[in-house]
This record gives C-alpha cells, sequence and structure tokens, in this order.
C-alpha cells in the first residue's frame, strides 16, 4: 500500500489532538503525550487506513482495540446470520463470546477516550457464514491469534494496571479459543498448533498479527512504530 | 499445628525463605520465650503475616521468587493429574485424551520453569507435599475420594485451573517489561486457561467464570469458594463496565462483565488458599 506524509488524516489524530488540550490535567501524563505527539508529526500515515502511533502504552491499546473491533464485528455477523444447523447450545455460546467481546471492544474505546483510533470498517468476504466449518475455522483463527498477540505484547507494556487488564481479557480469550478447538476437533484445546514442546501458548508479534488481521479490514491498520506498514 | 515445623517445611521448597525471614525468623522462634502468653489463635495470623512480608507484601518478588512461586503451583498440578491419570478407572476412556494432554502440559511447565529458574541464577525448589482431598495431609479433606470418582475429580481439577489462571495473572506486573520470563509467564498462563476451558467443558459447565449474584464457583463445593472470591469484580482500571453498551442497550450486565475478564490472585492469597488444605507439612 502506498504511504504518504500527511499532516493529520482519521480520528485517532484528531482525537489526539483533542485529548492534548487537557493532558495539562496532570504533569505526567502531558509529558508523555508531549513525547507522543511529537513522534507523530514526524510519523508517516497510511494513506486509506490508521496506525496505532507512537510506541507506548496507547499504541498497544489501540492494537488491542483493533483486535478487538475484528472479534467483535465477527461475531455480530455469525449471530446475525447463524450458519445452516446451528443447535441452541452453539447459539448461546458464540452469543456469549459476541457479548464478550463486544466489551471488551468498549473498555479499549472507553478507557483510551479521545486517544482511541476510530472504528474500523470490516471485510468478511473470505468467509462463508453459511457453513459451519468456515465460521468455525474463522473464529479459531481469531481468538488463537488473539491469545498469541496479548502474549506477545505483554512485555511492551509499560503500565502495571494496564498489564494486568490485557492479562484479564487474554485468559478469557484463551478460554473462548479452547471452547472453538473443541468444537472443531474434540480435545484439541492445547494442540501443538498453538502450544509448543515447553507447554508455553505460541506468541505473536505486532508485525506478525496485523498483516493477519488486515486481511479481514478495510481499514488497513499499521505499526510504524512496531516494524508494520501495512 | 506445629509452627516450627511449617517454617521447616517451607524451606525444605524454598531455600531462600530462611533469608527473607532472617532476623524476624530468630523473633519467631523466640515466641516460646513468651510461653502461655502467646494465644495459639494468634498463630496461624503470625504465619500469614510472615508469609506475606516473605513472599512479597512489603516488596516486589524477585524473578527467581515468582518463577519458584510458579513452580509450586505447576508441581500441584503436575502430581495431581500423574496421580489421576494412575488411578486405574478413574478417568473414562471419552476423557482421557484430554486429561493426558493437560497432564503432559503441566510435567512441561515444571521442566521448563526448573530451567528458566537455573537460567535466571536460582535454584529450583523441591515440590512440598499435597493432600488433593485438602485436608492438609489427614488425606481426609472435602474432596476424599476424588482419584475414584470422576466429577469429583474434574471438579479439584476445575478449581486448581481457574486459581492457576488468577496466580500467573497476579504475577505480570512483577515481570513488568521482562520480555523472555514475562512472555512465558503469559504464555503459561494462557494454556492454564485454555485447561480450564477444557475441563469446564468436561464437567459440562459454561467455559468461563460467570459470577453474578453469587460466587462463579462452579465446583459446586463451598470449600474452594475463596478461589473464586473477587471474580464479581466489574471495575476495570477507572471503568464500571456494566456502564459500557452491549449489544442490548446501554449498560452491560453483571454476568457478561465478569465472565468478560478473568480476576488475578496476589501470591499471599494463593498460598493461603493453599497451603494447609492441599498443601502441608
Amino acid at each position: 500500500m502506498k504511504t504518504s506524509e500527511q499532516e493529520s488524516i482519521g480520528g485517532a489524530n484528531m482525537a489526539r489532538r483533542s485529548f492534548l488540550r487537557y493532558a495539562g490535567l496532570g504533569v505526567a501524563s502531558a509529558g508523555l503525550l508531549a513525547t507522543a505527539a511529537c513522534h507523530k508529526d514526524h510519523k508517516v500515515v497510511v494513506s486509506g487506513g490508521i496506525d496505532i502511533g507512537a510506541k507506548g502504552d496507547l499504541a498497544i491499546l489501540n492494537y488491542a482495540y483493533a483486535l478487538e473491533q475484528l472479534e467483535a464485528a465477527f461475531y455480530i455477523q455469525v449471530i446475525t446470520t447463524p450458519y445452516s444447523g446451528m443447535t441452541s447450545d452453539e447459539k448461546a455460546l458464540f452469543t456469549s463470546i459476541r457479548d464478550h467481546e463486544v466489551l471488551h471492544r468498549e473498555f479499549f474505546k472507553a478507557a483510551l477516550g479521545g486517544n482511541a483510533i476510530p472504528a474500523l470498517t470490516v471485510d468478511f468476504s473470505t468467509i462463508d457464514f453459511t457453513k459451519k466449518s468456515a465460521v468455525l475455522g474463522a473464529a479459531k483463527a481469531f481468538e488463537d491469534t488473539g491469545v498469541k498477540a496479548y502474549d506477545g505484547a505483554g512485555y511492551l507494556i509499560q503500565d502495571a494496571g494496564y498489564l494486568t487488564i490485557a492479562g484479564k481479557i487474554v485468559s478469557v480469550e484463551a478460554r473462548h479459543a479452547a471452547l472453538i478447538s473443541n468444537m472443531l476437533v474434540a480435545g484439541s484445546f492445547a494442540a501443538d498448533d498453538q502450544v509448543d514442546s515447553n507447554g508455553l501458548n505460541k506468541s505473536a508479534t505486532i508485525a506478525e498479527v496485523l498483516p493477519i488481521a488486515n486481511t479481514y479490514l478495510k481499514t488497513k491498520v499499521s505499526a510504524t512504530n512496531y516494524s508494520y506498514v501495512a | 499445628m506445629n509452627l516450627f515445623n511449617i517454617i521447616d517445611e517451607i524451606e525444605k521448597f524454598d531455600p531462600e525463605l530462611n533469608d527473607r525471614l532472617n532476623p524476624r525468623r530468630a523473633a519467631i522462634k523466640n515466641i516460646t520465650s513468651f510461653g502461655s502468653k502467646v494465644a495459639m489463635a494468634a498463630v496461624p495470623f503470625a504465619m500469614g503475616t510472615m508469609l506475606k512480608r516473605a513472599y512479597g507484601a512489603t516488596a516486589a518478588p524477585t524473578v527467581v521468587e515468582v518463577l519458584n512461586y510458579a513452580l509450586t503451583l505447576e508441581y500441584l498440578e503436575s502430581s495431581f493429574y500423574n496421580q489421576g491419570a494412575a488411578s486405574a478407572g478413574l478417568i473414562p476412556a471419552a476423557g482421557a485424551s484430554y486429561i493426558n494432554t493437560v497432564k503432559d502440559d503441566e510435567n512441561q511447565h515444571v521442566a521448563f520453569l526448573k530451567t528458566a529458574i537455573t537460567a535466571s541464577g536460582g535454584t529450583p525448589v523441591t515440590s512440598p507435599k499435597f493432600d488433593f482431598t485438602a485436608g492438609g495431609g489427614t488425606g481426609n479433606g472435602p474432596f476424599k475420594g476424588l482419584f475414584s470418582n470422576y466429577t469429583l475429580f474434574l471438579k479439584v481439577a476445575l478449581a486448581f485451573e481457574d486459581t492457576g489462571v488468577r496466580a500467573y495473572k497476579g504475577q505480570a506486573p512483577n515481570l513488568l517489561g521482562n520480555k523472555d520470563i514475562l512472555t512465558a509467564a503469559l504464555s503459561i498462563h494462557a494454556v492454564e486457561a485454555r485447561h480450564a476451558s477444557a475441563i469446564r467443558q468436561l464437567l459440562g459447565v459454561s467455559p468461563w467464570i460467570t459470577s453474578t449474584a453469587t460466587l462463579g464457583n462452579d465446583t459446586g463445593v463451598s470449600q474452594v469458594n475463596g478461589n473464586y472470591d473477587g471474580e464479581q469484580n466489574v471495575t476495570q482500571g477507572p471503568v464500571n463496565v456494566t456502564t459500557l453498551p452491549s449489544i442490548s442497550g446501554s449498560t452491560t450486565s453483571v454476568a457478561i462483565a465478569t465472565a468478560a475478564f478473568d480476576e488475578p490472585l496476589s501470591m499471599d492469597q494463593v498460598l493461603a488458599l493453599l497451603v494447609g488444605t492441599f498443601i502441608y507439612t
């Protein structure tokens, strides 16, 4: 994708700018955000897409927010157009997962406030929502990728409170992932496609995760300061 | 109970405890000089305070201390599943692959953590003794018969897995920014959550912990209520998440709010839940 230097594009930058007006409320946060703003002004902004911004917790939270937006949108679609033969038990489970993902999305939106990236437009044209196998396959990909993404980005979080909250969310994602895996293949909840020979869940970097996420997004998400441009 | 034996036993699985306790240990030994002036009721309190001080309420534990704590929990889980898998007639064919996967993972966690501790310049603790009936060594606790009763076995497994998830989560801030160790700990944390989900599916309960008016303790065994206390929290950072929009309206139910976020436990909370019941001297 072509990139270009632009003064300001999209809601994230606008939102950060307006947030900065209020940042004087706290000396520490004002300092942090001033640094962020300085980096931002020199940042290459992806044309037609958004970037999670300068290195730091806001970027990681926006990264999580992007992934949760994607997951929430996926399960909303699963429930809106149930696959052929979806049982009531399956529908109840997917409804719960949808509700968890929507709350994760809303949490990050609220926590980020004016610093949040905008709502992303999804593109699920490659998923056949009428077929159970296609939906479960996509759900497994989303959940497994989500778990690997949180595990891989945890060390980048600088605030202990945010790290704990990320931990609170990733274990719920792992519960989802295990359920979905078992629905596909009974007993595959910790199979070696996701868990290594030390019994550790695999983890993934931002630069590994975003290209996967972007295949389901019309609004491409970049992480220029974490070595990935869409 | 014999406080000095407990201290000695803890030292066996935590060789560094002595360093942490001194000179408090000498002070504790001097309790005898107070004789009857010290009420027995005060002894468990003293024990709890000591563990709290030793394990980090006043100072963040070191990386090696966190890893040895994790190793102790993995000893508990691996020993539990090893014994379960070795109990003839306990695990039905339908559950065998599930339990074997979990067992293998827990044994791998023990081996991995020992290696990580050594690589971090520490000494891996040795395993404490376990009473999986939660009887504190009597073998006669509330979960008596668990190795011949599959449902009871699964309930104990569930309590261990859900508690393990909470325990790892609670240590994440102590590993802040540590790329290798935090990432590894989060990766074990995720596997424990996968286990918890799978054990819940075997038991026929929800894969996630939903707390509403009552604690989200799906084991149905009140003795482990404490392992679930705190899961009813709905405030994440500065946000009461029940005030956020859901699909069905402008707010979110407590059930969704509690299920969507798992809650941590501190090191002293976890030890208080396990020592004297599942872990004994």
